[in-house]
C-alpha cells in the first residue's frame, strides 16, 4: 500500500446523511471480479439526476468527501471503497462512519477521519461558497483545512500508522505465525470442522 | 498441517480479568492470539469462515499474487447465493457477469481446497441460513463472513460479523483478524409479546429507537424474558438486523434452546465433545454484576406490527400509525434525510400506513427465510387468496429449507395462495439476480434494508414481518394480522 500523509484537492459538500454502501454501489456492480475499475459505478443511482454535485464541472476531478453522519453504512461491500478510490477520492471526512466501511477505507489506503458535526456544517457552507475550491488533509497533524477553517480529525492511531506508513496487514499478522500456531493447538476439539463434509 | 486440539478449554487464563465479564468479552478473550498494547489491536482467532461469490474473488486473487496458501481449509465453507437465480436452476446462469462470478468461485475453492456448496446441491443457500442448518454455527465461537448480515450467527452466543474482502484474504491468509475489542450494549426486551408481534417487530422497534448508527462500536447482547422465549429463528432474525442499527455483532446468550437447535446436526459435537462443549457453553453468559458501555430497554408488551415508511431501517413506525412529517424532526439532517425519504418513497406526511397500497410481497431473505418463517407466513394464508394486483414471491433460505417446506406441504398453501414458490437464494433481498422491482414498485418486504434501489432500481420497499408480509398480500394495502376477520385465531 503506498504511504499517505498530505492529501489535497478539490473537496465536495457532501450534504447527506445515512449515505449507505447501496447508493456507493448499487448491488448490480458487484459482480464483477476484478478490484478495479469501479468508477462509473460511484453513486450511480444519484449519477442519473445532472443536478447531482458530482455532475458539475467544478466538482469533476474530486479528492475529498465531507459527508453527513453515518457514512457508509449498510452492507460489508468493499467495492464501496473501491468505487470512491477510482473515481479519484482519498479522504472522507463525516461526523460518523460505519464500523464496516471505516475498517474496509483503512485497508485500501481511503483516509476517513471524523469531525464534529457542526465543524461539517462549517465545511460545507464555507466550500458551496466557492464551488471547486481545494481542501487539505494532513495525517500527521490530523487536520482538515478549507481556506480559513481548520479542524483536528479523530482517526484511530493503529489505522494512522499502517497508512504513514503503507504497511500490509497480512504482512504484519504473518510476522506472529507461531503464536498463531501455538493457539492452534490450544484449541477445543468440540470447535467445528468444515472438513471432512460430514 | 498436523493440528492438535484438546478438549480444555484455551488456556490463556493468566490474560482474563477477575471480574465479572459480559458474553461478549467471554467469547473475546477465548480467541485473543495476541494481546494488542499500546493502542494496537489484539489478534483474533476465526473458528469458523463463510464464505460466497460476491465479496471473495479479489480476495483470492491477492492470495494468488502473494502465492500464499488458505491457512484453514478445515474451517472454511462456501455456497452461491447472492447472484443464483431461483428460477430453472438447472439450466446455465442466463446473466454472464453473474455466471462468471459463480464459476470463478467454483475455481477459487477447487484451487484452494474449499468446501463447496454448489446451486442444486442440497446444502446450497444464503450463507447465514446454511452455516446455522449444518450444526457449524454454535455457540462460543467467532464466526466471520464477507457480508454484513454474519450478525445473524450471534444468536447461538457467537461472536459473528461481517467483514470486507481485504479482510476476507486476510481470513483466508492467516484465520485470525487484528481488532480493536468493541463496546457493549444490553438490549433488553422484558415482558410477553402480543400475539401477531414477532421477532422482526422487535428489532425494527431497536432500530427506530436507537436509530442506524446507535449501536456503532458496540456488540449488542440482547436479554431479557421477551428474548428468552424466542425459538433460534426468531432469535437469529433479531441478530442479522443488529448491523441496520449499526453493530457489527449482536449475540444472544446460550441456553437449553441453543443447545436443542444445535444438538444432532451435522457438524454438532458428538460423545465427550458435545458434553464438553454444553459444559462449556453453559458458563458463557453474562456473569451478574457486568458492566455494559450502554444499555436500552425495551417492554415486549407494548410492541405493534411494525413497519419503515423511510429508505433506511431506523425510518419506522407501528403499523397503527401514520407517515411522519419531516417537520417534526429538530437535527436539520434528520429533517433532509426525512424529506428526501419521503420524495423516493412517494409518501406524504400523515397517510394512515395502513392506507399504502403494495405491487408487490417478498417473502425470504436472510432474515426470514427460515422454515419456521415459511410455516408463519402460510399459518395466515393458507386457504386464501391474495389481492389480485399484489406479485408475491416465497424464497426458501435454503434448498434444505425448500424440501422441509415441501415435506410439510407448504408448497402447495403457497401455490393455492398464487405465490410464486422459487429455488433458494438471496432473490429480491438485493436484486443481484433477476428477482427484482420495477421503477416504481411498492414491496412489503421481509428482507433487511429499505434502502434506495435496494430491491431494484426506483423500487420502493417497506421492512415487515412475516406475518406482515402475509396479511399484506391478502388485503392489497400495508396490513397487520389483526387486521384479518380471523385474526386472533391465526396470528398465533
Amino acid at each position: 500500500m503506498e504511504k499517505i500523509s498530505v492529501i489535497e484537492g478539490v473537496a465536495v459538500p457532501f450534504r447527506r446523511s445515512n449515505v449507505d454502501t447501496d447508493q456507493i454501489i448499487p448491488a448490480v456492480f458487484l459482480k464483477r471480479v476484478t478490484k478495479t475499475g469501479f468508477e462509473d459505478a460511484l453513486f450511480h443511482g444519484w449519477r442519473q439526476d445532472p443536478d447531482f454535485i458530482l455532475n458539475r464541472p467544478e466538482y469533476a476531478e474530486p479528492r475529498i468527501l465531507i459527508a453527513g453522519p453515518d457514512f457508509g453504512t449498510g452492507s460489508s461491500r468493499e467495492h464501496a471503497v473501491w468505487a470512491l478510490r477510482d473515481f479519484g477520492f482519498r479522504a472522507v471526512i463525516s461526523p460518523r462512519f460505519a464500523d464496516i466501511f471505516r475498517g474496509n477505507s483503512g485497508k485500501q489506503g481511503l483516509l476517513t477521519g471524523t469531525i464534529a458535526e457542526e465543524q461539517v456544517m462549517e465545511l460545507w457552507d464555507r466550500l458551496e461558497a466557492e464551488p471547486g475550491m481545494s481542501a487539505r488533509v494532513d495525517l500527521v497533524e490530523k487536520t482538515v483545512t478549507v481556506g480559513e477553517l481548520s479542524f483536528e480529525f479523530d482517526i484511530d492511531d493503529y489505522t494512522r500508522w499502517r497508512l504513514l506508513e503503507g504497511l500490509d496487514d497480512i504482512g504484519l499478522t504473518l510476522r506472529d505465525e507461531a503464536r498463531i500456531t501455538e493457539f492452534e493447538g490450544s484449541r477445543e476439539s468440540w470447535r467445528p470442522r468444515t472438513l471432512p463434509v460430514r | 498441517m498436523s493440528i492438535a486440539t484438546s478438549t480444555e478449554p484455551h488456556s490463556a487464563e493468566s490474560e482474563i480479568p477477575d471480574r465479572p465479564r459480559t458474553l461478549a468479552e467471554k467469547v473475546w478473550d477465548a480467541h485473543v492470539v495476541t494481546k494488542g498494547e499500546n493502542g494496537q489491536p489484539d489478534l483474533v482467532y476465526i473458528d469458523l469462515h463463510l464464505v460466497h461469490e460476491v465479496t471473495s474473488p479479489q480476495a483470492f486473487d491477492g492470495l494468488r499474487q502473494a502465492g500464499r496458501p488458505v491457512r484453514r481449509p478445515d474451517l472454511t465453507i462456501a455456497t452461491e447465493d447472492h447472484n443464483t437465480p431461483t428460477l430453472a436452476i438447472d439450466r446455465p446462469i442466463a446473466d454472464l457477469t453473474s455466471r462468471t462470478q459463480i464459476e470463478t468461485l467454483r475455481r477459487n475453492a477447487e484451487e484452494f481446497g474449499i468446501r463447496l456448496h454448489p446451486l442444486g446441491d442440497v446444502e446450497q443457500g444464503i450463507v447465514h441460513v446454511v452455516g446455522p442448518q449444518l450444526g457449524l454455527t454454535m455457540p462460543g465461537i467467532t464466526v466471520v463472513c464477507g457480508d454484513s448480515h454474519t450478525s445473524t450467527h450471534g444468536a447461538f452466543g457467537a461472536m459473528a460479523f461481517g467483514i470486507g474482502t481485504s479482510e476476507v484474504e486476510h481470513v483466508l491468509a492467516t484465520q485470525t483478524l487484528p481488532l480493536k475489542p468493541f463496546k457493549t450494549m444490553a438490549i433488553t426486551v422484558e415482558g410477553e409479546l402480543r400475539p401477531g408481534v414477532t421477532a422482526k417487530d422487535i428489532i425494527l422497534a431497536v432500530i427506530a429507537k436507537i436509530g442506524t448508527g446507535g449501536g456503532q462500536g458496540y456488540v449488542l447482547e440482547y436479554r431479557g424474558s421477551a428474548i428468552r422465549s424466542l425459538s433460534m429463528e426468531g432469535r437469529m432474525t433479531i441478530c442479522n438486523m443488529s448491523i441496520e442499527a449499526g453493530a457489527r455483532a449482536g449475540m444472544v446468550g446460550p441456553d437449553e434452546t441453543t443447545f436443542a437447535y444445535v444438538k444432532g446436526r451435522a457438524h454438532a459435537p458428538e460423545g465427550e465433545d458435545w458434553d464438553a462443549a454444553v459444559e462449556y457453553w453453559k458458563t458463557l453468559a453474562t456473569d451478574e454484576g457486568a458492566a455494559f458501555d450502554a444499555e436500552v430497554f425495551i417492554d415486549a408488551a407494548e410492541l405493534e406490527p411494525f413497519v419503515t415508511w423511510g429508505t433506511n431501517p431506523g425510518q419506522g413506525v407501528s403499523l397503527s400509525e401514520a407517515v411522519p412529517d419531516p417537520a417534526q424532526y429538530v437535527d436539520p439532517n434528520d429533517q433532509a434525510a426525512a424529506q428526501r425519504a419521503l420524495d423516493y418513497m412517494d409518501l406524504e406526511p400523515g397517510t394512515p400506513m395502513k392506507d399504502i397500497r403494495v405491487d408487490a410481497v417478498f417473502m425470504g431473505s436472510c432474515t426470514n427465510s427460515r422454515i419456521e418463517d415459511l410455516r408463519a407466513f402460510a399459518s395466515i394464508v393458507k386457504g386464501r387468496r391474495k389481492a389480485d394486483h399484489v406479485r408475491v414471491m416465497v424464497v426458501p433460505g435454503s434448498a434444505r429449507v425448500r424440501l422441509e417446506a415441501e415435506a410439510e406441504g407448504l408448497d402447495k398453501v403457497f401455490e393455492e395462495f398464487g405465490a410464486e414458490w422459487r429455488f433458494a437464494g438471496c432473490s429480491m433481498c438485493l436484486g443481484m439476480n433477476p428477482d427484482q422491482l420495477a421503477p416504481g414498485e411498492r414491496c412489503a418486504s421481509t428482507s433487511n434494508r429499505n434502502f434506495e434501489g435496494r430491491q431494484g432500481k426506483g423500487g420502493r420497499t417497506h421492512l415487515v414481518s412475516p406475518l406482515v408480509a402475509a396479511a399484506t398480500a391478502i388485503r392489497g394495502t400495508l396490513s397487520s394480522p389483526w387486521d384479518l376477520e380471523t385474526a386472533g385465531e391465526e396470528a398465533r
